[in-house]
């Protein structure tokens, strides 16, 4: 078979300074799912947005039924039956579900909206397609997993037959995962073709036909899914050969070092606890993982943790001493490290540069200044020690400003700093987010060398897999309570989807 | 060594882009010099341009105009590498120059020296109260700092018209007293060199002084554990407070320097023995809002600061000898303005290509 659906052929796409896509191709045949599998900055989003009509390739051009077309915008890629859900949805949240798949396709009458016809098409499509939706639910009242039904419908009701799913599970539990999959097998099954874009080989073995696989803006090939090994893909992803799963030996905890008891914080607006009586411990060289889908009170947990906000009642202890009321740098000094969730938020001050970032917490150190004056020539030459041992890459070194490097990079920045503070605790939150299988890797590498270097460390993600690899023991938090203490052998990734979704309850140990 | 060379890249980069911004303005003000005058307009441009250099006593007058406006440009500017506008420099300069004027008039017991130094001392902290204050409702409750800052602006203007009334006024002039001859700056010998015959320019030490404290502010920023503070807060209050750095500190000491630096400038007016007194009118102090074009034109830098409000004095002495060639002294505002106005507008312009050079960079 000759005749692809869409075809783009020797893309190049050049940014300043970058070759963001270098003579790519990718073929998506009638009725698959096709994955484009590749690291951050590997060019698949931009190899979307042309075909999206978001960017213009330089060269190459791309065709549908074997004819050449020309893609100038998103209405032509629409008029060519292409559709996106993109990572982030795009949806108004105060207008209802029907409202949001009918927007910008509203059918009107002198004017006024006629949504009956509306209405039934899209009753149909839902039916048709198993895509079950409450048609007059506020979006801001539905589940993320409905979202993402609706965006699915949205394109339905465009009629697009080629459906692009840009990274489409990172929201969802292990559950909604499989009913994606699932979904996709359906619009499959009823002639659509699906381009699903990942970097989770899980995923691409579970649900794709084919898997193109890109690197560094390079095509490095088309594999058929079912005669590769994960290890393969990834191989082919990263360039090297990459462990997959975290080495590390038993190790018996010691000492208690972070202690927490009956923690609650309460929402400033609606005064409901957000962390509602939490308790536990973290201990000498384990690493706990907190476990949960996204709101449900990790962030608020982590702040008062850190002393970001302020505590509503509980205590928390480090290393026997409270330090409920403790400022966050006295918490610091006590020996608590934090790798905030949002690095460009709070990990990082972007306009400074590298060094100046790596002194972010120490910086009035002795070390680092003398008589309120910083030390330049010892900042920069700490910073070029860090760089070194944790292989941060920067275009200028320590002179580099924060924000033009890459997010894996930030990170590495943040997680060098944090692990040099030489504390006892490190709570890392989300460490890993957005980031690539090798730098994944290394984070991961890094966690567990803290653990046996006799840390205590704090682990928060929405990752499972992340989650039953890393961990010793797993806390499952779910709307600002431990509904689970587990461990990771003990349990299954079935079982900890219904945790984490509150349909199932255990008393934590 | 390569490093050193793309730090300096930058800097020459900046230089250039205020040079660049300078012309496109002056451009502007030729434009609007031929649109009210077109015989006079050449002859005008010229005395505009030339004007701070036709006599050394027009020198000096650049001096003595830069003075008070670097000052609230370092104010301005100060406030804004940490994060915040103060648009309260009027209201700091002239609680400040009431301050000064009032311990120059009163407190004639102090010897010699001591006098003016007081003077300067009591306006750096009545400039610091007046910035403090807005910096305390910001820190604390969260209160706009450009609304607590207007405020001020207007309570310092009515208070200090009030308590000049009250304790210094020389109502002949409707104005404060003068102040005595030892509370004025010193003036280390440069009426003698800055005088065309027998008129002498008003310049003083205090250029030297504002110079002075443009490099203490400059180390303060570039060179301390506490600008790195201040600058983290400035750049991103979120990760400074991430970092353990006491932001609501940093805000009220931000603008507590910030007003001592207002307050300062309108002590470095006022006391520059050129007979100028604080008028009783109900109209806010220019030099305050002049410090936000100088800042801006400066790029923030206090270095940059300096040359920027040399450059402001030299346009509007340039501005006094356009009347030789019949132009009305409101266009000659105008005229200025623009050229301000314009060369701000340029900078900003610039950071809006640099911002789109770095999304291209990022993407």
């Amino acid at each position: 078979m000759n005749e692809y659906l869409i075809e783009m052929r020797g893309i190049t796409k050049v940014f300043p300074g970058i070759v963001a896509n270098d003579n790519i191709t990718l073929q998506l045949q009638k009725g698959e799912i096709h994955a484009l599998l590749g690291e951050n900055g590997a060019g698949k989003s931009t190899l979307m947005s042309i075909l999206f009509g978001l960017y213009q390739a330089e060269q190459g051009e791309i065709r549908k039924n074997g004819e050449a077309v020309r893609i100038n915008g998103p209405n032509d890629a629409t008029r060519l039956g292409i559709g996106m859900v993109h990572q982030h949805f795009k949806l108004v949240h105060n207008f209802t579900v029907l409202e949001n798949i009918i927007l910008g396709a509203e059918t009107t009458k002198n004017g006024f909206l006629k949504l009956d016809n509306a209405r039934r098409q899209a009753l149909d499509l839902s039916k048709r397609y198993k895509l079950e939706i409450d048609p007059d639910a506020l979006i801001s009242d539905i589940t993320v997993g409905m979202q993402q039904r609706v965006e699915i419908l949205k394109m339905l009701y465009r009629e697009n037959e080629i459906l692009i799913f840009d990274e489409p599970t990172a929201v969802l539990t292990p559950q909604e995962i499989e009913e994606l999959i699932h979904i996709m097998k359906n619009l499959v099954a009823e002639g659509k073709s699906i381009l699903f874009i990942t970097h989770k080989l899980n995923e691409i073995k579970a649900a794709a036909d084919r898997c193109t696989v890109l690197r560094k803006g390079k095509y490095i090939g088309t594999v058929d899914v079912a005669s590769a090994s994960k290890e393969e893909l990834s191989e082919m992803m990263v360039g090297r050969k990459v462990s997959l799963s975290v080495d590390k030996a038993e190790k018996a905890p010691g000492e208690v070092i972070l202690k927490v008891e009956n923690l609650t914080v309460k929402s400033k607006t609606h005064g409901k606890a957000l962390v509602n009586d939490v308790s536990f411990q973290v201990r000498e060289g384990e690493i706990v993982c907190v476990a949960g889908i996204d709101g449900n009170g990790q962030q608020e947990l982590v702040y008062a943790l850190a002393g970001m906000i302020p505590s509503d009642g509980g205590r928390i202890f480090l290393d026997g001493r409270e330090i409920t009321r403790d400022d966050i740098r006295n918490r610091g000094e006590a020996g608590m490290a934090h790798i905030p969730q949002d690095r460009h938020r709070h990990g990082l001050v972007l306009d400074y540069n590298l060094a100046f970032n790596l002194v972010l917490q120490s910086y009035f150190f002795p070390r680092f200044q003398k008589a309120g004056f910083l030390k330049y020539n010892e900042i920069y030459r700490y910073a070029e020690a860090l760089i070194g041992r944790f292989d941060i890459r920067s275009g200028q070194g320590p002179r580099t400003a924060a924000r033009s490097m890459s997010g894996g990079n930030q990170q590495k920045a943040i997680i060098a700093r944090e692990i040099d503070r030489d504390s006892r605790l490190l709570i890392a939150v989300q460490p890993t987010r957005g980031l690539d299988v090798g730098a994944i890797e290394y984070i991961h590498k890094q966690l567990v060398a803290e653990r046996t270097a006799g840390k205590g460390v704090l682990l928060v993600s929405l990752e499972l897999d992340e989650v039953m690899d890393v961990s010793d023991r797993i806390l499952v938090i779910y709307e600002g309570k431990i509904v689970a203490d587990v461990r990771p052998k003990e349990v299954s990734y079935q079982e900890l989807g219904l945790y984490m979704s509150g349909s199932k309850k255990k008393e934590s140990a | 060594m390569e490093k050193r060379k793309s730090a300096l890249g930058a800097s020459l980069v900046n230089v250039f882009s205020s040079v660049t911004a300078i012309l496109v303005g002056l451009l502007f003000g030729f434009v609007i010099l031929l649109i009210s005058n077109a015989p006079q307009a050449p002859g005008g441009f010229l005395a505009i341009l030339t004007g701070g250099f036709s006599s050394m006593r027009d020198l000096g007058q650049v001096l003595y105009f830069a003075t008070p406006i670097i000052m609230t440009g370092l104010s301005v500017g100060f406030s804004s590498r940490t994060g915040l506008f103060n648009i309260g420099a009027s209201g700091q300069f002239i609680t400040g120059a009431y301050a000064a004027v009032f311990v120059g008039a009163k407190f004639t017991f102090l010897p010699g020296h001591l006098h003016w130094m007081t003077a300067l001392l009591a306006a750096m902290l009545v400039g610091a109260l007046w910035g403090a204050i807005p910096g305390f409702f910001k820190a604390f409750f969260n209160v706009n700092e450009v609304i607590a800052c207007i405020m001020m602006n207007y309570v310092g203007m009515y208070l200090v018209n009030f308590m000049i009334t009250k304790t210094v006024f020389d109502s002949l002039k409707n104005q404060s007293m003068r102040v005595a001859d030892a509370a004025n700056l010193p003036r280390m010998g440069m009426d003698l060199v800055f005088r065309e015959g027998n008129n002498v320019s008003s310049a003083n030490s205090g250029i030297f002084l504002a110079i002075l404290f443009a490099a203490l502010i400059y180390i303060i920023l570039e060179k301390t554990a506490f600008g790195y503070e201040l600058k983290a807060c400035g750049f991103n209050r979120e990760s400074a407070r991430y970092a353990g750095i006491n932001e609501r500190r940093s805000i009220v000491l931000s603008m507590l320097i910030a007003g001592a630096m207002a307050g300062l400038g309108g002590a470095l007016l006022y006391l520059a023995g050129s007979g100028k007194g604080i008028t009783v009118v109900d109209v806010l102090a220019s030099e305050g809002f002049n410090g936000i074009p100088v800042a801006l034109l400066g790029l923030n830098n206090p270095i940059g600061i300096i040359f920027s409000g040399l450059l402001v004095a030299y346009l509007n002495v340039g501005g006094f000898n356009m009347q030789l060639h019949s132009f009305a002294p409101q266009v000659i505002e105008i005229i200025i303005a623009v050229i301000i106005y314009f060369s701000a507008f340029a900078l900003l312009l610039r950071g809006f290509f640099n911002a789109l050079k770095k999304r291209k960079e990022e993407s």
